[in-house]
């Protein structure tokens, strides 16, 4: 769980470059015209190259939970 | 550098132009760089310029009273702001922020009308862009002004934490939440946050827990 990283199709993905302009972690890198999430870098989860990506590539999914109550 | 007629050629704007033409716009068209977090724009100043976004990413954004930042809409390249204020002479509807390095094209308020008397199919463009922008704000201000997005989404959550009990974890992205909903997912955001705000969820990370689930059934209007 600690190299929690964005979702790449690398069918969709274009090589835009949009989603590494915009991330501020640094997370996400251009590797041969696709982008590619670097381990170890730190994904806030912020979601923007989700928002970002045109063509739906890149996405950050959340887990659905019920609170536990111990 | 040199303007690229290549890229003013292929903006809705000017379309139906032909190579004379472009070559005319280009002399009144400048470019403008700025880093990534400068403001571009704010809300309510004037506006004296169009611009369009050539590389990078801008974020156009509002401020609401309590502070909170609302993102209606990321700018790609090829896609322009400021476009209502420039024509309509008012100030800024929102704030435009640059999210990355940018490279901006930009045409004064002026030299804007000199194009379209000079080429009357650009104001047909104009027309054509400016009505597309009038239906998606429309849509975006019935579902930031009214609670079904909240109400739609929480249903969803219900539904998918129900999911996950029986077959233990289930996952959803923003960008299906908002497909879900029936809304643009920009507006999921935002709605997602109301719902923490009135403690009927908890978002962690890349988590997002159901703290009251009587709150959210109430909210998705099941009760
Ligand atoms: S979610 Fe945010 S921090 Fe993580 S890779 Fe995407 S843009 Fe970068
Ligand atoms: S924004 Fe989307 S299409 Fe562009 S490089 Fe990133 S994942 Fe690929």
């Amino acid at each position: 769980m600690n190299a929690l990283m964005p979702l790449i199709d690398s069918a969709k993905c274009q090589g835009c470059g949009l989603c590494v302009e915009i991330c501020t972690c640094g997370v996400l890198t251009m590797v041969d015209g696709m982008v590619t999430a670097r381990n170890g870098g730190k994904c806030g989860w912020c979601t923007m190259c989700e928002l970002v990506c045109p063509t739906g590539a890149i996405s950050c999914p959340f887990e659905i939970v019920i609170e536990d109550i111990d | 550098m040199a303007i690229q007629t290549e890229f003013l050629r292929k903006l809705p704007y000017f379309s139906g132009l032909d190579s004379s033409a472009i070559e005319a716009v280009t002399k009144y068209v400048f470019e403008k760089k700025a880093e990534r977090g400068e403001r571009l724009a704010l809300e309510e100043e004037p506006s004296h310029a169009l611009y369009f976004v050539v590389s990078g990413v801008v974020k156009v954004f509002r401020t609401s009273a309590d502070g909170r930042e609302q993102i209606l809409r990321l700018i790609r390249p090829g896609e322009c702001f400021n476009e209502v204020p420039v024509f309509s002479g008012s100030g800024n509807l929102a704030s435009a922020q640059a999210m990355s390095p940018v490279v901006l094209y930009g045409i004064r308020k002026k030299d804007l009308e000199t194009i379209i008397q000079t080429y009357p199919q650009v104001a047909m463009n104009i027309i054509q862009v400016l009505s597309r922008r009038i239906q998606e704000l429309v849509m975006l201000v019935e579902d930031f002004s009214f609670r079904h997005v909240s109400g739609r989404l929480a249903k969803i959550l219900l539904k998918y934490v129900d999911h996950a009990v029986a077959t233990g974890g289930m996952k959803l992205t923003q960008q299906e939440m908002a497909s879900m909903a029936g809304t643009a997912r920009e507006v999921v955001g935002r709605a997602l946050k109301s719902l923490e705000t009135e403690g009927a969820i908890r978002i962690e990370r890349n988590r997002i827990v159901v703290t009251d689930r009587r709150k959210l059934e109430a909210i998705a209007g099941l009760y």
